[in-house]
């Protein structure tokens, strides 16, 4: 019985709270790319890139604030700087709308040259963050860093295993709850959102029944900057932060939408957690899961790993191709939202 | 025969002229290194540009098919390692032989079992025991060889052929790979496309990143050899020292003291040395690049390539003339896919090692489609100057920004932190210049800036 406790916990500590938190920035992400291909129809390739923007104010207002000896005492100072960190995104995500995307949305341009304008854009947000903050890994993670530590765990319950829980980890589930509940809530009870879901619907019958393209498209990028620049943060301040990291972060946060069926938000949140889960199982050693639940005698030898670890991104991409083939329209059927 | 336009001869004269404006400012050695990359990047411009341009066909997966081209110079230029092959030889032989058998088995049940379920089960069950069977005799054989002398070899090595043979090489392991992912992907749509195969070039360089028995992964594969000469043995070369001492006679003559003189010669003979390696690099890729140009025009005027571009202005009526679309996606993107692969062994061979880590989506797939959009999309000379322009611009930025910096900043003081930053962060300005020239053309100029001749014939 306490062997079957040990295993449990060895699962919940490396496999579920990780998955959980690292799903719920994949989600997040996945959720602004989707308003934009919902609303605006192109893949935005400089999601990352926005993300890793918002990060990055937020990271500089945190500077500020530690210097300034304000901070929220055990909370991480970031959570008093993301609000300065969202606004800044979304003024970043309406001047690239007004500057550059809206030209392209008034030609009635195709998908595949909005996406891309969008790489154009990400090599310019790329560069100015480049340029701000340079490319070395920062940590601004302050306040306590663990909630529940792994030998209070085990002294608290008396098992061998214990279970960490980060600050950071707790944050972002948090965080991801309230976000998703308010956008869920916002998109089918407000008239703003009713509009947005009728316009990603069917534009034309959108724009006859009076709905102001502009305005859906203003507030899509409001919601967009919002949810990039959070994740973002929540990922940075998780795992570090690391201007490169987002580039690559946006494959699997691509996957989860794709995954999810693009288009569909509920879809994109799902596929978050479908992509973040299978990146960590695939490539979890399970050795130490079945010395507890298995019998010495046919203990395994080897570390029961499916994939090396290094292989982390080719199976978000690997699931990609995977759903694509079975079913290409994703897991809940995507284009409205 | 093909004629050129003014702006088109105007095109190719700025090119030239760039290159010896370089030559006289800043040497005639960074102006070959410049040239050199110059002339592969217009060989994955060209790459890209043929699946793109003429049918429509999106690669993102630039990266990886030259990462694969890089691969097959490491596999046909490295001298064999026969105690790697010794100890893990078999094991991997049987591997293979069970992949097959896995594959074939697969294979049967999608044509035997009608039902959808049951095949379904039937694979999954197949494959995983499969696997399980196979990566016992893989994960053994694999170790034994990444133990075999892990600081100098620790892989396979390849089959010790001159390395210009890898390029054709390269090529036909690029067009495998796009031949695997094009039987998977094309069917989608076009971003779909662009994310799908973004995502498998980045599969395709995580293996060779991870799987040391084949490339050395993270370790990397150096000291491939030259198809060129090598300076050192230039220098001591006497045909060598009598051009070069010929080419310089009347600066060397003015020069009355013996010892002054050989100094001066070789000094000169340093130099020459370098410069002629990377002359004969560039008259290489030259040839390749004048190969490919040709038949990428005389196939973009032939009817085949009239029929891609009917498959690519309207799918649906192309289809409706009988032309196989699925088909016609699939050549066209191997294609592709294989110069690209060839461009990827080219590299490899200049540079002479192979780090799977170096190969980055930015850098690799990003810059060349910013250079096949400012080219032109749909015309192969528009390629080629796109692959000379953005290349050169993505190197000549640094000192462009050192300048620009020193200028606008000429009143602060030396030390002032705004000012250093700035000079710190010069290298990441490039990134800017690329972004607003994509962004720049797209807006004015969409169709690039040698646009695709509109034929009427």
């Amino acid at each position: 019985m306490i062997d079957f406790l040990n295993s449990i916990i060895v699962l919940l500590n490396f496999i579920i709270i990780p998955g959980i938190s690292y799903g719920s920035q994949l989600a997040l992400g996945a959720l602004g790319v989707t308003f934009v291909y919902a609303i605006l129809r192109f893949a935005n390739f400089a999601h990352g890139e926005i993300m890793s923007f918002g990060a990055m104010i937020t990271i500089l207002f945190t500077w500020f604030f530690q210097s300034q000896n304000i901070g929220l005492g055990i909370l991480p100072t970031a959570l008093l700087a993301l609000p300065i960190g969202i606004i800044a995104t979304i003024i970043l995500c309406i001047i690239s709308d007004k500057f550059v995307f809206q030209y392209y949305r008034y030609q009635k341009s195709v998908p595949v040259v909005l996406a891309m304008v969008s790489i154009g854009v990400m090599f310019v947000i790329n560069a100015i963050i480049r340029i701000i903050i340079g490319t070395e890994t920062i940590k601004f993670s302050d306040g306590q860093k663990f909630i529940m530590k792994a030998k209070q765990f085990k002294v608290m319950t008396g098992l061998n295993e214990g279970l960490a829980l980060k600050s950071s980890q707790v944050i972002t589930i948090l965080i991801t709850i309230l976000l998703l509940t308010f956008t869920f809530w916002f998109l089918q009870k407000t008239k703003t959102g009713k509009s947005m879901r009728a316009f990603s619907d069917n534009e034309d019958l959108a724009l006859l029944s009076g709905i102001n393209p502009d305005r859906v498209v203003f507030t899509t990028w409001i919601i967009v900057g919002v949810l990039a620049c959070v994740a973002g943060t929540l990922y940075g301040l998780d795992k570090s932060y690391k201007p490169i990291i987002y580039l690559n972060l946006v494959l699997p946060i691509f996957a989860s939408a794709i995954v999810g069926g693009i288009g569909s938000p509920f879809g994109a949140v799902v596929g978050g957690y479908v992509i973040a889960f299978s990146e960590i199982m695939v490539t979890y050693a399970y050795k130490k899961f079945f010395v507890y639940l298995l019998p010495s005698s046919i203990e395994p030898t080897g570390l029961v790993q499916l994939l090396s670890t290094d292989y982390k991104f080719a199976v978000s991409f690997s699931i990609l191709v995977i759903v694509l083939l079975i079913r290409p329209s994703g897991i809940f059927k995507g284009k409205v939202l | 025969m093909m004629k050129f336009e003014r702006y088109e001869l105007l095109a190719i004269t700025i090119m030239i002229s760039l290159f010896i404006f370089v030559g006289f400012i800043q040497g005639w050695s960074v102006s070959l290194v410049i040239l050199n990359m110059c002339i592969i990047s217009a060989i994955m411009t060209m790459g890209v540009n043929i699946s793109w341009g003429y049918a429509g066909v999106i690669n993102f997966g630039v990266m990886g098919f030259l990462a694969m081209g890089g691969l097959a110079a490491v596999l046909v230029s490295y001298p064999p390692i026969t105690e790697s092959w010794q100890v893990g030889g078999r094991g991997l032989g049987i591997s293979f032989a069970l992949l097959v058998v896995l594959v074939i088995a697969v294979m049967y049940i999608n044509k035997t079992v009608i039902q959808k379920r049951n095949r379904y089960i039937l694979n999954s069950l197949i494959i995983f025991f499969g696997i399980l069977i196979i990566r016992h005799f893989y994960l053994n054989a694999t170790h034994n060889i990444e133990d075999v002398n892990p600081a100098i070899a620790g892989f396979l090595g390849g089959l010790g052929l001159p390395i210009i043979f890898s390029w054709i090489v390269g090529g036909l392991f690029a067009a495998g790979v796009a031949f695997v992912i094009g039987k998977v992907a094309l069917g989608l749509r076009s971003d779909y496309l662009a994310i799908v195969t973004l995502g498998i070039s980045e599969i395709v360089v995580s293996v060779l990143k991870h799987e040391e028995w084949l490339s050395r992964g993270v370790k990397n594969v150096i000291g491939l050899k030259r198809p060129v000469p090598y300076e050192i043995d230039l220098q001591n070369a006497d045909w060598f020292i009598n051009l070069v001492t010929y080419l310089n006679s009347s600066k060397l003559n003015n020069i009355i003291d013996l010892s002054d003189r050989q100094q001066v010669l070789n000094n000169l003979i340093i130099d020459g040395s370098g410069i002629f390696v990377k002359l004969s690099y560039a008259i290489l890729f030259l040839i390749v690049m004048l190969i490919i140009f040709y038949f990428a025009n005389k196939a973009q005027l032939s009817p085949w390539g009239r029929m891609m571009r009917a498959i690519r202005d309207n799918e649906t009526a192309a289809n409706a003339m009988g032309k196989d679309v699925v088909k016609q996606h699939l050549i066209i993107f191997v294609i592709g896919a294989a110069i690209v692969g060839v461009a990827g062994a080219m590299l490899v061979t200049l540079d002479g090692l192979f780090t799977p880590s170096g190969y980055r989506p930015l850098r690799f797939t990003f810059i060349i489609w910013i250079m096949v959009i400012v080219g032109g999309s749909g015309n192969n000379l528009g390629a080629i100057f796109g692959g000379f322009v953005i290349w050169f611009s993505w190197i000549e930025a640094a000192p462009l920004t050192t300048f620009i910096i020193n200028q606008l900043t000429v009143g602060l003081e030396p030390t002032n932190a705004l000012k250093l930053h700035l000079l710190d962060s010069v290298p990441y300005f490039r990134y800017l210049f690329m972004g607003l020239i994509l962004l720049l053309i797209l807006r004015y100029r969409p169709k690039g800036i040698i646009p695709e001749k509109v034929r009427h014939s």
